[in-house]
């Protein structure tokens, strides 16, 4: 029997951060003022957990990555111009809201029939992963929930490196309170790996695996199903940005000490 | 730093493109109607891939495909033929022409660089200018004329197409893939490498070093724009066709503003401008549904300052009281400057060649009179892939007579080149100066092309000649002494010292430079890849002065060394407009100039634009 891990990464699309993003009130719910014009791309804690999904199932044979998102259709199309050439996956989509006001458990819903219903997947080898928290919505329940739904017992939810064992166990650093690690070793599959930072930079670019995900990319938006705005029973009362002061000044020498006074003095006003 | 030695990857495609623009749009939008039918079955075959459709590849330097610059006003007739059911509702921050005004800005400051002749002029316009200080002309002239057109933001003119693009399925765009240069062999070109990544910022390999990969095709299209390295590189293998030069160039700098709730200015409306902050600098300003505008000035080679800078400029134009009316308690929404290849056809390169062909801006179809480019590109892509169909179907190599015959007699027969030819030199004038420049251009419309100014090119004037009669040679050695003792670029000093007012920040519109960068522009500088912008000799630079380099960026991502010798350069502020190439004065003893402007990753990370 193969040791190799099935590995399902969960991550999808946020609004490009460097952009002036501004919450508005539309009828139909909150979200971003010209949501549709922004550019968007691979949430990065997302991110984090596919460059190590890949790195994993290179170093322990026979296992595979699966990328499941739930975005709007347009909107995970050309995330994957950007995303596809970094490493080797197969694509589920799911059409959807990502807005960041969506509700948890019902993205955690559709996340988790998705991965049912991805052919060849065996849950007794999965390893559900995905990032601890999102840039668009940091309530960091959304892969616990999945994981749950599943029947996933075993959950690390903010991982920062994992070592895989030769009998298909695995040891898994977490970060806890007070900038303390917790060490873990787990017996194996099936495990939920909510990821923090990762300790893998951005792979370059790599065409051929572009060309060869690009393959799949299309039929999987093609037969992507809809689950809407997943609202859930939530009800927004209001949306407002923070309010923000901007001083710039670009230094590139300046000491933490200095960087430290200047923001103490900063936020006191 | 070029690794020569090295093992790379090779891929065998048929067509690489570099580049995703408007004209790389209009290429592949028409050739990706020919490769499958409905059903998805390959019309044509791959000679590639036997029993696959045509493997097409496009890439491009962006982080992302709709990370172009430009609020485009376009008579459309190019990409109404390719959708002419095209509805501008459909695409974000489109919409149609509805009124067009050409208006002469009179100087409210009286700072701006005017001859006695254009003194006179205004002198005899004040009384008929009002308190807006600006004329507005009794109609736009017919070359200008845009009505029935449309209003795009190029960005998201490229979003629109690039994603009917990929989900046809037929071609494949890669963004975040800078094309490092063309291979060519035996005068053949046979595809492209990519750009090396996982290097130092010199180049040097790092540990994560991963080979520019080889990306082998039997057609390469070239449409990286007007200072991309690629058809750079070409121009340099195969030289330029007799006569054609490349001497006028313009840094564009634009914004997208929110504008205010009191705003009146009508969906629709375009505004030509001239006149200040200098006679020489044309400015634009589009009103875009949902109370958005896409404005900008043009700052042209001709404006012969040896400190010529555009972010300054564009705020002082800004608040001009002729349009600050409407501008006043906007917000900026995003910033981008790029280059704009103002030779039109004078620098039209050799079009194809054996193994490739050039489309867009970098291939001369601006057209400098109607002051449009971005109908004319894309048209020309999409002449290309008629062409390339043809030659697909019966079964031609693309060698130089096939796309000669194929794709170049498209371009000659066409609007675009007919037009591009009355506009060839309709701007020569100006090297004579503004009015000489106005009434060039006025004729050669009036003639269609018959009859056209000479230019007189000559070379940049020195600082001192520039402020002859405003500033004296101590006054100048001062400014100089204050730049280089504080490390700072020369023209904000110059500017002050010549009567333009300090420009209050207001945090929203007015910002300073650094915030326009950040709060628009957004640049991103992936790591892993080479610094884009070196200086060859740094001695030469050593005696460059002022340099006009970092005079020009628009980004202030090129500044002053306090040791001497080359200025510095930082890529995160880089927007890639690519200004630096062309105003550098410094020649090398090889020829050209003492900057290299090579492929780069990154750049903007704003598709409003």
């Amino acid at each position: 029997m193969s040791n190799g891990y099935h590995i399902v990464v969960c991550g999808s699309l946020v609004p490009d951060p460097l952009q002036t993003l501004e919450p508005v009130m539309a009828p139909d719910g909150p979200g971003l003022k010209n949501e549709a014009m922004l550019p968007s791309v691979l949430d990065p804690w997302a991110a984090h957990a596919l460059y190590e999904a890949a790195h994993l199932a290179k170093r322990v044979p026979d296992s595979k990555v699966w990328l499941a998102s739930l975005g709007p259709k347009p909107k995970l199309q050309q995330l994957m111009m950007a995303v596809a050439q970094k490493a080797p996956f197969e694509f589920v989509a799911i059409d959807g809201s990502a807005s960041g006001f969506a509700d948890s458990f019902e993205t955690a819903q559709a996340l988790a029939k998705a991965i049912q219903s991805i052919p060849g997947l065996d849950r007794d080898r999965m390893l559900l992963f995905g990032g601890c928290s999102s840039a668009s919505r940091d309530a960091g329940t959304t892969l616990s929930m999945v994981g749950a739904l599943l029947g996933v017992e075993d959950q690390f939810l903010a991982v920062d490196e994992i070592e895989p064992d030769a009998d298909g166990g695995f040891r898994v650093k977490e970060r806890v309170e007070g900038a303390q690690y917790l060490v873990s070793r787990c017996a194996g599959a099936p495990a939920v790996l909510a990821w923090a930072t990762g300790n893998l930079p951005e792979p370059p670019n790599n065409p051929q695996i572009g060309m060869a995900n690009m393959r799949g990319i299309l039929p999987a938006l093609a037969k992507a199903p809809s689950v809407g705005a997943l609202r859930g029973g939530l009800r927004f009362e209001s949306v407002e940005t923070p309010s923000q002061r901007r001083e710039t000044r670009v230094v590139k020498d300046a000491g933490v000490e200095e960087i430290a006074r200047e923001l103490a003095e900063w936020i006191r006003g | 730093m070029e690794q020569p030695d090295v093992a790379r990857q090779t891929m065998e495609v048929d067509i690489a493109c570099v580049g995703f623009g408007p004209a790389m749009g209009g290429f592949l939008t028409t050739l990706s109607r020919h490769l499958t039918d409905a059903e998805g079955r390959p019309l044509l075959e791959s000679r590639a891939m036997p029993g696959m459709p045509p493997q097409v590849l496009c890439y491009e330097r962006a982080d992302d495909i709709g990370f172009g610059v430009s609020g485009v006003v376009t008579r459309a007739r190019g990409i109404r033929r390719s959708f002419p059911e095209l509805d501008p509702t459909a695409i974000p921050m489109a919409c149609e022409v509805r009124q067009e005004k050409t208006v002469y800005l009179l100087d409210p400051i009286g700072a701006s660089r005017r001859g006695a002749g254009l003194k006179l002029v205004d002198r005899l316009l004040r009384p008929f200018a009002g308190k807006r200080m600006a004329l507005e002309l009794p109609y736009t002239p017919p070359f200008l004329r845009k009505h029935g057109g449309l209003i795009l933001s190029i960005g998201q003119f490229n979003q629109w197409v690039g994603n009917q693009l990929m989900a046809s399925g037929t071609v494949q765009i890669w963004p975040g893939t800078p094309v490092q240069q063309a291979l060519v062999e035996d005068h053949r070109v046979v595809g492209v490498r990519l750009a090396d990544q996982g290097v130092e910022k010199d180049g040097s390999p790092t540990g994560a070093f991963l080979p520019g990969m080889d990306v082998r095709a039997a057609l390469t299209v070239v449409g990286d724009g007007p200072v991309g390295p690629v058809g750079r590189q070409l121009d340099e293998v195969f030289g330029m066709p007799e006569g054609h030069q490349r001497r006028h160039w313009a840094v564009g700098m634009k914004m997208v503003v929110e504008l205010p709730e009191s705003c009146e200015l009508a969906e629709g409306t375009v505004i030509h401008t001239f006149g200040f902050p200098e006679p020489e600098i044309f400015g634009f300003l589009y009103a875009m549904p949902g109370r958005l505008a896409s404005l900008g000035i043009f700052v042209p080679s001709f404006l012969d300052s040896p400190v010529r800078t555009t972010y300054r400029y564009l705020q002082h134009w800004m608040r001009h009281p002729y349009l600050w009316r409407w501008l006043e308690g906007g917000t900026m929404r995003s910033w981008g400057a790029k280059t704009l290849a103002e030779y039109g056809k004078q620098g039209e390169p050799y079009l194809v060649g054996d193994g490739y062909a050039r489309i867009g801006e970098g291939s001369g179809s601006t057209n400098v009179l109607t002051g449009s480019g971005v109908d004319e590109a894309w048209t020309t892509g999409a002449q290309l892939a008629e062409g390339v169909v043809e030659l697909w179907r019966s079964g031609q190599p693309f060698t130089r007579e096939n796309l000669a015959a194929a794709y170049e007699r498209r371009r000659r027969e066409s609007w675009v080149e007919a037009e591009g030819r009355v506009a060839e030199h309709a701007r020569d004038g100006f090297t004579r100066g503004f009015l000489a420049g106005l009434v060039g251009m006025g004729l050669t419309a009036l003639t269609g092309g018959r009859w056209h100014p000479k230019a007189k090119h000559r070379p940049l004037p020195s600082l001192e000649e520039f402020c002859r009669g405003r500033l004296t040679a101590g006054e100048i050695s001062r400014l100089r002494r204050r730049a280089e003792s504080e490390g700072l670029p020369l023209h904000d000093l110059v500017m002050d010292a010549l009567g333009w007012p300090k420009v209050e920040h207001d945090g929203r519109l007015l910002v300073s430079h650094q915030d326009a960068l950040l709060l628009g522009g957004k640049v991103q500088a992936p790591p892993g890849f080479a610094d884009h912008v070196a200086f060859l000799y740094p001695n030469l630079c050593e005696r460059c002065s002022p340099q006009l380099c970092v005079e020009v960026c628009s980004g202030q991502a090129i500044s002053p060394n306090p040791s001497g010798g080359a200025p510095l350069f930082d890529r995160e502020k880089c927007v890639h407009c690519g200004a630096c190439l062309w105003n550098c004065p410094t020649e090398t003893p090889e020829g050209g100039p003492n900057l290299a402007f090579r492929a780069g990753a990154g750049g903007l990370h704003s598709a409003e634009n």
